[in-house]
């Protein structure tokens, strides 16, 4: 019996797909997140939404809090380390998370490395902007990748520019002569052998969601219309108007993403989404993007 | 043959890639219209809470049932195999829909969470040749099964992991994150 595998960390996100990952802070908010049918939810202390606002230091959640949600729902719990910053992450593998994000939503603990997932028993999820940096992620072991976006805006735009780029990368790769994915792969820095394998198998190695900016039905439709395996969605739920209503018509929107018929249904009298920021009003230094290399 | 994959959310591609490789007409089902175009349905993995509640809001529960009684064959992987079981011990919160068809007592999340999950060679009965490599993901087991479920793999501790009764199979692990499709050749000859 061979525990933690690479096939396991990766199958888990397998599983996840066709499906939507809910921020949640407490225990009650899982539990609506889990009646309404989210796949997952990522703990923590803050939604985006309020990182932004409080702006200082984000860090890890409080391990009491991550815990009470484990214990309140059956489905798989993820939970957010700083990148770079190895010991949150042995510390969430102790309490028993069953995927973490090495996130940018949180400041950044190292500013050159991140995380050696390798090292690690519990799959980990990590953000991109582009090929290069996806395979970058999953040469250092990360198991599941997220398009970055930009999180607790409420805005769609920069999760289609990530998701599209990526998608844009690897079509590139596929017209390709053989010759030629040297260079690419010099140009990415990334692995050659990763690139090699992208080119031949049309798509990441790894299961693929969208994330940053995601906060109707339309929008989870959107991504999974631009070929993302699934979406999570941050302060998009809990900073809108009817909770349940909305994360339940994301829920159904992601499944029947091909079928504008039921996102129109879906959409219906959800009350108030949250409100949105433009990219273009955010100062450069607090753009959550650009964090990660 | 049409081969129908329940797609409303999990790991549908990876069982319709199987399928296709082994010739097999293949259909999603994400509604019932598409129910009734096909001749078997597979259920695959993922999260069976979601899956449950989006059988119920898509109106598929009762026309499954109703298929499966007039004898189509259907395998659920994983949380499929949770969705056909009659009983759970634990682990479903109150409330969750199933199918409830197959004479089993299945238990969620049996091996604990994600860092208890695991890979194992299994000898499965109707499988011939090599012990079939086994991908457990924060699966379930079958605690406890009826005289006419016939037990098929069980790990080295005797509990059991597959199961038929009849048309219905039932796997507590995953065959569609491997490249092995044995288990798929012996649902098509159910």
């Amino acid at each position: 019996m061979d525990k933690s595998t690479f096939k396991t960390k990766a199958g888990l996100a397998q599983m996840l797909k066709g499906g939507v990952i809910m921020d949640v802070v407490t225990p009650q908010q899982a539990r609506i997140a889990e009646e309404a049918g989210a796949v997952a939810v990522m703990a923590l202390e803050r939604v985006p939404a309020d990182i932004r606002k409080h702006g200082g230091v984000a860090r890890m959640s409080d391990p009491e809090m991550i815990q009470g949600i484990i214990e309140a729902v059956t489905i798989p719990v993820m939970a957010k380390a700083r990148i770079g910053h190895f010991v949150e992450a042995q510390v969430l593998e102790a309490l028993g998370v069953d995927y973490i994000d090495e996130s940018e939503v949180l400041t950044p603990a190292d500013e050159a490395n991140h995380i050696n997932k390798h090292k690690f028993n519990v799959p980990f999820v990590c953000g991109c902007r582009n090929l290069g940096e996806a395979l970058r992620r999953i040469n250092e072991g990360a198991a599941m990748i997220r398009t970055k976006g930009e999180a607790g805006t409420g805005n769609v735009v920069e999760a289609v520019r990530h998701a599209r780029q990526l998608f844009a990368d690897i079509r590139r790769l596929q017209s390709m002569d053989e010759d030629e994915l040297f260079v690419a792969a010099k140009e990415m820095q990334a692995p050659y052998e990763l690139v090699k394998q992208v080119a031949e198998a049309g798509k990441l190695p790894v299961v693929n969601f969208a994330a940053g900016g995601v906060a109707t039905p339309a929008d989870a439709a959107l991504m999974m219309q631009l070929g993302v395996d699934g979406v999570f969605v941050g302060s998009g739920i809990f900073k809108s108007g009817d909770p349940a209503r909305r994360a339940k018509a994301i829920v159904e929107a992601t499944t029947h993403f091909n079928n504008p018929k039921i996102i129109a249904e879906v959409s219906k009298g959800l009350g108030e989404a949250m409100v949105g920021i433009n990219i273009s009003d955010i100062p450069e230094g607090e753009l959550l993007a650009t964090r990660g290399w | 043959m049409n081969v129908g994959v329940l797609a409303l959310q999990g790991a549908f591609i990876e069982h319709e890639r199987i399928l296709r490789r082994l010739g097999q007409q293949v259909t999603q089902v994400r509604l019932p219209e598409h129910l009734d175009t096909v001749d078997r349905l597979i259920i695959p993995g993922g999260e069976s809470t979601t899956i449950g509640k989006l059988l119920v809001a898509y109106k598929l529960l009762e026309p499954i049932r109703e298929r499966a009684q007039r004898e189509m064959p259907i395998w659920g992987t994983c949380a499929g195999m949770i969705l056909l079981a009659k009983q759970i011990t634990e682990g479903r919160p109150a409330g969750q829909p199933a199918l409830a068809l197959m004479d089993i007592v299945a238990r969620r999340n049996a091996f604990g969470r994600q860092l208890d999950s695991f890979e194992a060679d299994l000898a499965v009965e109707g499988v011939a040749g090599e012990p079939f490599r086994a991908v457990f993901i924060r699966a379930p087991l079958i605690d406890a099964a009826g005289p006419t479920v016939e037990p098929l793999a069980t790990l080295d501790d005797g509990r059991i992991v597959a199961a038929r009764q009849g048309r219905l199979l039932a796997t507590a692990f995953h065959p569609e994150l491997t490249d092995d499709a044995r288990l798929h050749e012996l649902f098509l000859d159910l």
